[in-house]
């Protein structure tokens, strides 16, 4: 078992290694000096003042060069300063020691995505599995409607009409930030029920288009592992129905979908820029987006990486999963 | 097997009609053709006119869904809007086709380095959230309607060059394919003529379905204001305006969000049917 663990392990650093190069190749052959960003807007500078700035970042030396001095600093999580006014180090300003845990922006992101995973999984498992075992019943075919309308449902959307109804029409949810303005002044159960209220509606809406797409799945995965003899034979045995469909049927079907829900983590991860964008959350997603709009370099390529991090760490959870899903695997 | 003494082509029809959901979104599909390549005439208004005296005005018989912040007709500015959706979709995942289908054909015919490197770089492509790479890129050659084109073409095609690779593998094998290499035809010759016509249905069902996603990637980056640059119109950017006046103005956020959902809809349905009718196992089954 620790063996397929540390194997999976090793496959992900050639893969980390290409992100970052692949990362690194695409701001630096794009066309312009990341730093014309900082000497652009200031018509002042002078030839050497910008010589000594292309120095300073490095740009003076070979492509290859610049990439593996650059390799060796990220791996102490050093991703330079940002260009934004503040000059901050860029990995201070996604993981800031000095912030409670609920104010950093990676962690926030990280708690929507997974709040967001578990919404998914605890929804549309079932909804699958209903699906499966009453085929072609009411339930099936409404549930099948809402698949289809739930792919083509662009999340944004859904997250306007939401604002719009219980936001600003009904006035039950609040529609922007992670907390109240007199958040300071609530009581510990205030503070916590003020945070669900504002991670009601992000964590709805990034849960809605994945909830579609994995019912859909679980449905087919289901619908093929009940039509397998070993099935039918533990009918045949007399058992119930419930058991043949939870004990025998149920964790072959979820095999699949294990592996599914560790393909849609870079999605999900993505689509945080949209969300957080729009419920003005301050978490990572909405920082590369800002980043993106002032072509702020040292903070896009770190937040790329991390972005990629995470997902290969989505993808090695998914296959712990598998492997505690699945005895064929442990034993190998 | 009922149907064994037809053509491919007529069971292919026989089946596709039979199934409603993918007609229905066939007619979505070709409706919205018709609607983008008819948008100077179907349009009451032009679409840029400005009307300072009819600024967010609801739904009238005069607007027949409203107007904008500048008292722009939205119903006109919906219909050009789908010309956006169309061209993006299209040249898009063209260009994902494309690439993958070179990539897949590179990987599976040929095997050994090129197939490993190949799959390598797909890993890495997969693992960057699309959605950052795609904004990374933008920001770097800057918004405009061809760099999102070719944006999402180029972070689009790993799923086809999987499937095409699929396919290769299976087919490279196959007596006729040895037949020809036996009478000795070329490289480029088996390629085409050979493996790559008889893998063309899978790559023409994703194709498909890459639409639906394409316009879906394309109407978020309108609306973050990183595609389509107003005064433009497409229906991304027209949501960015009915969230600046989510409290005043229901009709710039629901109608235009509508239009993308059937869109992505029909092309879904389409696809998916397509898949459904071209499949031979499931020929001679008439269970739907």
């Amino acid at each position: 078992m620790l063996g397929y663990i540390s194997k999976r392990l090793l496959e992900i650093v050639p893969t980390l290694f290409g992100i970052t190069l692949l990362s690194f190749l695409i701001i630096h052959l794009a066309p312009g000096k990341p730093t014309d960003v900082l000497t652009e807007m200031n018509p002042k500078i002078t030839p050497e003042a910008r010589e000594r700035l292309e120095k300073l970042y490095g740009l003076d030396k070979p492509v290859i060069e610049q990439y593996w001095i650059w390799l060796k600093r990220i791996v102490n999580l050093d991703f330079g300063e940002s260009f934004s006014s503040d000059r901050r180090p860029v990995f201070e300003k996604i993981w800031d020691t000095k912030q409670p845990l609920m104010e950093r922006r990676l962690f926030i992101t990280f708690l929507i995505n997974v709040l967001s995973m578990c919404v998914i999984f605890l929804v549309a498992i079932p909804i699958g599995v209903s699906s499966a075992t009453h085929q072609y019943s009411l339930f099936d075919k409404i549930s099948t409607v809402f698949v289809f309308i739930g792919f083509a449902t662009p999340g944004f959307w859904l997250a306007l009409l939401l604002m719009m109804f219980f936001g600003i029409h009904l006035d039950w949810l609040p529609i922007s930030g992670l907390k109240s303005m007199n958040y300071e002044m609530l009581s510990f159960s205030g503070k916590v029920w003020d945070r669900m209220l504002h991670l009601t509606l992000p964590v709805f809406v990034s849960a809605f288009v994945g909830l579609a797409g994995l019912s859909r799945f679980m449905r087919s995965s289901m619908l093929e592992v009940i039509r397998q003899d070993y099935v039918t034979v533990a009918r045949a045995k007399g058992l119930r129905e419930k058991e043949v469909i939870y004990k025998h049927a149920f964790r072959n079907a979820l095999l699949p979908i294990i592996t599914i829900l560790g393909l849609s983590v870079p999605g999900l991860i993505g689509g945080s820029v949209i969300f957080e964008s729009i419920f003005s959350i301050p978490g990572m997603g909405q920082l590369f987006y800002m980043s993106v709009m002032t072509r702020d370099y040292p903070m896009v390529m770190c937040i790329l990486t991390i972005g990629a991090v995470l997902t290969l760490f989505g993808n090695l959870m998914a296959d712990i999963g598998y492997m505690i899903a699945d005895p064929r695997i442990r034993a190998r | 097997m009922v149907m064994s003494n037809y053509s491919p082509k007529t069971i292919f029809w026989r089946r596709f009609k039979k199934n409603r959901l993918a007609v229905a979104g066939g007619v979505i599909v070709l409706s919205l053709f018709l609607i983008a390549v008819l948008a100077p005439f179907l349009s009451p208004y032009n679409p840029n006119d400005i009307d300072r005296k009819e600024i967010l005005e609801p739904p009238s018989l005069k607007h027949p869904l409203g107007t904008d912040d500048l008292g722009r007709d939205l119903l006109s500015r919906m219909i050009w809007g789908a010309r956006i959706s169309l061209a993006v979709g299209f040249v898009a995942v063209g260009i994902s086709t494309l690439i993958g289908m070179i990539t897949g054909a590179l990987a599976g015919y040929y095997g050994g380095w090129s197939d490993r490197i190949i799959m390598r770089f797909i890993d890495i492509m997969l693992s960057i959230p699309t959605f950052f790479l795609i904004l990374a890129v933008i920001a770097f050659v800057g918004p405009s309607i061809w760099n999102i084109m070719l944006v999402i073409g180029v972070t689009s095609w790993m799923g086809v060059a999987r499937l095409v690779r699929a396919e290769f593998l299976s087919i490279k094998e196959r007596e006729y394919v040895l037949a020809a290499r036996a009478l000795g035809a070329s490289d480029m010759k088996i390629i085409f003529r050979h493996i790559m016509v008889n893998s063309l249905a899978p790559v023409l069902v994703s194709a498909v379905l890459g639409i639906a996603g394409a316009v879906l990637v394309e109407s978020a980056l309108s609306f973050l204001g990183l595609g389509v640059q107003p005064p433009t119109p497409s229906w991304g950017n027209i949501l960015t305006l009915g969230k600046d006046n989510i409290e005043i103005a229901w009709w710039l956020s629901v109608y235009p969000g509508l239009a993308i959902l059937i869109t992505v809809l029909g092309y879904n349905l389409l696809g998916e049917g397509i898949r459904d009718s071209i499949d031979p196992r499931l020929w001679g089954t008439d269970e739907h």
